[in-house]
């Protein structure tokens, strides 16, 4: 019922792959959900969402406060696994702005370690439109490499080459009666969304219209994430939610 | 939506003056007017009336415990009539409630509210009798706070809402009775946990109060007397009154004897349709009970396809647009009904009509749950109902004749009551401090006065306060946020009015499943265009989010007894289509499926092991049995037979613990790890109600011969513990078990309808909590409560746990060179039934190997 047609394939066999290419760019899609671009030795992750336990506290939800801590403990086995010199946070770093300034202590530490040795770019975004000086780092509202744009919400102009979040994109696709669905980073090969990194960033599917500008749909891939690996799905197979 | 006519069999089914066998002494005289009134239509009050009359009068709370259609209601009732009625005449309309009366089903407080009307008249009682339900207007609510009438009709929801209100104390200061009708229902429930709490509460508020509970038969009475009264300590056992009413006529149970040939598995009974519209041709009005509402849907179809001479036949569950129901409810009383094919949904209560003869399609799952079913025929006690059991395969005739035997006995096997769940605590510790401050050693008296409560731990208290308070994490960093704050006084009061609001939007235990609308869409077939997003389509009923989610656009499926076709979704709008398909797929329901009791599955054991019991089933099944017996062997009662064979290049694992599909489920998983462990490479396993099947690519016959499978070990009670905890990590189950928990509790919000669409921001996924709790806090009380209920509950490790002390050093192995007769079921069940979710990663994988493999002979044929 929904099989991948071979004329709609991408020119490479979607597999194997441990690269996505980005406007021409080689991409490695890591299964923790944080983008690396070897050549540039930069690491790329979208949408921390930091201290949103506390800011739902403080609407009167008393959800488990450890989320900061678990985002910050799995950016710090990616980046000891990559070391790379630089790291670049692509927006809603922090579910609100204000909120920066009450990190506890011990979560705070572990950012500064975090940023020890290496460039830290803070991309602003909705959620975060300025930053405290204690979080370190440098704060801008896009960065672009190499030609590649890095930004917290995706353009308008279709044909962009740029790497952006603030969608939080999932995939689902259904296997023998089982439905699957995964934070994964959506490309057309142009452009690139990635998943949100927070503990509890929630999800959109790629075949939401939010989505639907975006991309090129007949290219589009969803690189869904595994316990250990990423999984290129062509965009034929996905379901919507 | 009701009528005047059936007045008679609701609330007074008295004895006509002339009958005999209730004639028993009065044990309280009914006072004027009731005498005349009783009187005046011919009749005279049932002995338990009168008994129930009297323990009250004396200010004994009491149960009554009468079968279906023992005038249990109006028992129930008496004693405040007459009491209200002995008011002085000059009394004033009082701002307090006299008597409160908690039913389940809100339906059936608004039918009794109806039918308790007549008496009040024709008496001329100056009694206000009112109902308040979800579906009471928000003004007249406020009203009923301000100017409560005598007699509130409501339920358990609506009592802890208005516990929460400032001026509960008032408004309950002077109640004198609290009538809680189909307590059997209720108990054992975390409905029921709220409803002791509550009731501990109004016992605060006005000390003098007695409890009534009126109840089914049921298999321990005196643990339903023991949630009526108020508890001390957690081992002096104080019991309420129990008034039993005279047993009925003998119920005429008979199971459906076919000519065709009885199935191995499948649970449609569609071997046995002929027979059963046989039988509703012979009935005036058939109540036709399955467990389903997947069965509902396709017997109905089915029913129709055999349905020549055009009889009314409806159709009926829990899932159907509101309005559908209430016409076929309404059909049904009005007699224009030949037969209404029903899930659990008409278990309760309310008498739908002249109902002669219920059928009971597939296996009766509980001798008590039987009992209720087939109480639905005939509401009066003096004659018989009628009904008929129709097995849906082989094991399920035994299940019913087993059934059939308790029920000649009047065996019952209600669930046993359980410790109080403690979301349902920390929802009732913030819904009282809401309604005033409270002081913590007050609370805790009061709660552990509440019988499921009774043995709470002041340590678990204290936590469930914390955690109300502030979340009760280690990481103690919401201290700013705390939603109750004490006082210097050692007083706890709510941090904030607000913090009020979100509670009342949040009270209750019952957390549906998400539910998506079925919206039949007018257009025909064709893909779902953006313009006809606002078709102005029909409204079918919902359907658990969870099905539509296995479903692709253009899958075909039955519905509210048509086929349909699904075309997209639309917000919360599954939007379907009319569809032609000759082989549509069943919605695999979630809800509605019942284990099979414990104790009706001992009885089955024992059927099975007495071979001179077998002449008592169908020849069929007894040949069966006989050949089982010859090929491999019958187990016995208190054994566990685990067979071995090879079929095809695969072999095979088979054993029957009879402990129900979700304990099978949970055994499947957790063998399965020790399988792989043992190096016996499991490759899948299903469960039935009755038997496990695993199956791999070594030979584990031999294995266990060579002594390289210990199944002594292998079944070993430790299974439970690392296992477990490992396999809890990462279980969907578990997750759906932490929703309803955290729901309950107050830690995450309902979702309302229509907030779907702006309340995406305001949400965190109950999924990515328990990861994270899990992960840092895995002791959390939170967790504690989500795991009691999965272990009785979804995962049913409760019973699993039972079973391995059970069968513990009483493994019988039997190596076949082949599939024996009883394991033939649970195989047809392979492929039919998938492994619940959890290896989705070997899935992913899968997906993107077939990807690569298409890809290569895409490649290849495009070389060729």
């Amino acid at each position: 019922m929904l099989r991948a047609k071979p004329d709609l394939m991408p020119e490479s066999a979607p597999t194997l792959r441990a690269h996505v290419l980005v406007s021409g760019h080689e991409m490695r899609p890591l299964a923790a959900g944080a983008l690396y671009w070897e050549a540039e030795d930069t690491l790329l992750v979208a949408d921390l969402h930091l201290e949103k336990g506390a800011a739902f506290a403080a609407l009167g939800m008393l959800i488990p406060p450890y989320d900061t801590r678990t985002t910050l403990q799995r950016l710090g086995k990616v980046i000891r696994a990559v070391e790379p010199s630089r790291v670049v946070a692509l927006g809603d770093s922090f579910h609100r702005s204000e909120l920066a300034e009450n990190l506890a202590a011990e979560d705070l530490k572990l950012l500064t370690r975090l940023q020890q040795g290496r460039e830290w770019y803070w991309i602003c975004g909705n959620h975060d439109p300025f930053l405290p000086p204690c979080v370190g780092g440098t704060v801008c509202t896009t960065l672009t490499i190499c030609g590649v744009t890095l930004r917290h919400e995706p353009s308008d102009n279709e044909l962009s080459r740029e790497i952006a979040g603030h969608l939080h994109p999932v995939a689902r696709i259904a296997r023998r009666g089982a439905v699957i669905r995964r934070r994964c980073f959506a490309t057309d090969g142009n452009r690139l969304v990635m998943p949100a990194f927070g503990a509890y960033a929630g999800g959109l599917n790629v075949l939401d219209d939010a989505f639907g500008p975006l991309f090129l749909r007949h290219r589009l891939e969803a690189w869904m994430m595994g316990r250990t690996d990423v999984y290129p799905v062509l965009g034929s197979l996905l379901l919507p939610d | 939506m009701r009528r005047g006519q059936r007045l008679i069999s609701d609330v007074a089914p008295m004895v006509p003056a002339t009958a005999g066998p209730q004639a028993a002494p009065p044990q309280a005289a009914l006072p004027e007017p009731f005498a005349s009134w009783f009187a005046s239509r011919g009749w005279r009050p049932h002995a338990h009336q009168l008994a129930l009359l009297g323990e009250v009068a004396a200010g004994r709370d009491a149960l009554l415990i009468a079968p279906t259609g023992g005038g249990k209601t109006l028992a129930g009732f008496l004693p405040s009539l007459v009491d209200l009625a002995s008011r002085a005449p000059e009394h004033k309309a009082a701002a307090t409630i006299h008597t409160l009366y908690v039913s389940p089903l809100k339906a059936l407080a608004t039918d009794i509210a109806r039918n308790l009307a007549t008496p009040i008249e024709e008496m001329g009682l100056p009694i206000r009798l009112e109902t308040r339900t979800g579906d009471t207007p928000p003004s007249r609510r406020a009203r009923q706070r301000v100017m409560p009438p005598d007699i509130l009709l409501t339920t358990p929801e609506q009592i802890a809402l208005m516990l929460s209100h400032q001026g509960a104390a008032e408004l309950f200061g002077q109640v004198k009775c609290v009538i809680l009708d189909e307590l059997h229902a209720l108990a054992s429930s975390k409905r029921g946990d709220l409803l002791a709490l509550d009731l501990a509460r109004l016992r605060t508020l006005s000390p003098g109060l007695t409890a009534i509970g009126l109840s089914a038969t049921v298999a321990r009475p005196s643990e339903l007397a023991a949630f009526l009264v108020p508890h001390q300590g957690a081992t002096a056992t104080r019991l309420a009154e129990i008034v039993v009413a005279a047993g009925g006529a003998k119920a005429d149970i008979a199971i459906l004897r076919s000519e065709a040939e009885l199935p191995w598995a499948g649970h449609s009974a569609r071997y046995a349709l002929p027979e059963i519209y046989e039988a509703i041709k012979a009935h005036r009005m058939s109540l036709m009970f399955v467990n389903t509402r997947s069965q509902a849907e396709m017997l109905f179809h089915e029913l129709w396809r055999h349905n020549d001479a055009n009889l009314p036949i409806a159709l009926h569950h829990g899932s159907l647009d509101v309005a559908q129901r209430r016409k076929v409810e309404a059909a049904m009383v009005a007699g224009k009904l030949r037969a209404v094919v029903c899930t659990s949904t008409l278990d309760l209560g309310i008498d739908w009509g002249d109902v002669d003869l219920v059928v009971n399609v597939g296996a009766p799952k509980g001798a008590s749950r039987l009992a209720q079913r087939i109480g639905r025929a005939n509401h009066r006690l003096d004659e018989p109902s009628k009904a008929l059991l129709v097995p849906a395969n082989r094991f399920e005739v035994v299940e019913c004749q087993a059934a059939l035997e308790a029920a000649e006995e009047g065996a019952q096997d209600t669930p046993s009551s359980r410790p109080g769940a403690l979301d349902v605590l920390a929802q009732h510790v913030l819904g009282t401090a809401c309604a005033s401050p409270f002081d913590v050693d007050d609370l805790y008296r009061e709660v552990t006065s509440a019988a499921p409560y009774q043995g709470l731990k002041r340590e678990t208290f204290d936590q469930v306060v914390e955690f109300v308070a502030t979340g009760g994490y280690a990481l103690a960093n919401y201290e700013r946020y705390a939603k109750l704050k004490r006082t210097p006084e050692g007083i706890l009061r709510v941090a904030h009015p607000r913090i009020a609001q979100q509670y009342r939007l949040n009270v209750g235990t019952i957390v549906e499943a998400p539910m998506l609308r079925v919206r039949l869409a007018p257009l025909k077939g064709g893909a779902l265009k953006p313009a006809n997003v606002l078709a102005p389509g029909r409204i079918l009923g919902e359907v658990e989010e969870y099905f539509i989610e296995q479903l692709a656009p253009g899958d075909t499926f039955v519905f509210a007894g048509e086929v349909l076709r699904f075309e997209g979704l639309r917000e919360t709008d599954a939007i379907v289509t009319r569809a032609h398909a000759s082989d549509p797929k069943v919605p695999a329901y979630e809800g509605g499926k019942f284990p099979l009791s414990t104790y009706l599955a001992d009885r089955v054991r024992r059927l099975l092991a007495e071979p001179r019991s077998w002449s008592r089933l169908p020849d069929q099944v007894s040949d069966w049995l006989r050949l089982q017996a010859d090929i491999s062997v019958v187990p016995g009662p208190d054994e566990i037979l685990v067979e071995t064979f090879p079929r095809g290049n695969k072999h095979y694992l088979v054993c029957y613990p009879f402990e129900g599909r979700l304990a099978h489920q949970s055994l499947g998983m957790l063998l399965t790890r020790r399988f792989e462990r043992a190096r016996a490479a499991p490759l899948g396993f299903v469960a039935n109600e009755y038997a496990l099947a695993i199956w791999g690519l070594n030979d584990m016959g031999e294995m266990v011969r060579n002594g390289r499978l210990d199944l002594g070990r292998l079944f070993d009670e430790d299974m439970l513990g690392d296992d477990l905890d490992a396999w809890l990590a990462e279980s969907s189950l578990m997750k759906r078990s932490f929703r309803v928990c955290a729901i309950i509790s107050g830690l995450i919000e309902r979702r309302h309808p229509g907030q779907e669409k702006t309340g995406r921001q305001m949400t965190v996924s109950s999924d990515l909590i328990y990861d994270v709790l899990r992960q840092h806090e895995p002791d959390h009380i939170l967790l504690k409560a989500a795991f009691a209920d999965a272990a009785t509950g979804l995962i049913d490790v409760g019973r699993l746990n039972l079973f391995l002390k059970r069968i513990s050093g009483r493994i019988r192995h039997i190596a076949l060179r082949q599939v024996s007769p009883l394991a033939v079921p649970v195989m047809l069940e392979i492929g039919r039934e998938s492994v619940p979710g959890e290896a989705s990663e070997t899935l992913l994988r899968e997906a993107v190997e077939e990807l690569i493999a298409e890809a290569l002979s895409g490649n290849a044929a495009r070389q060729a």
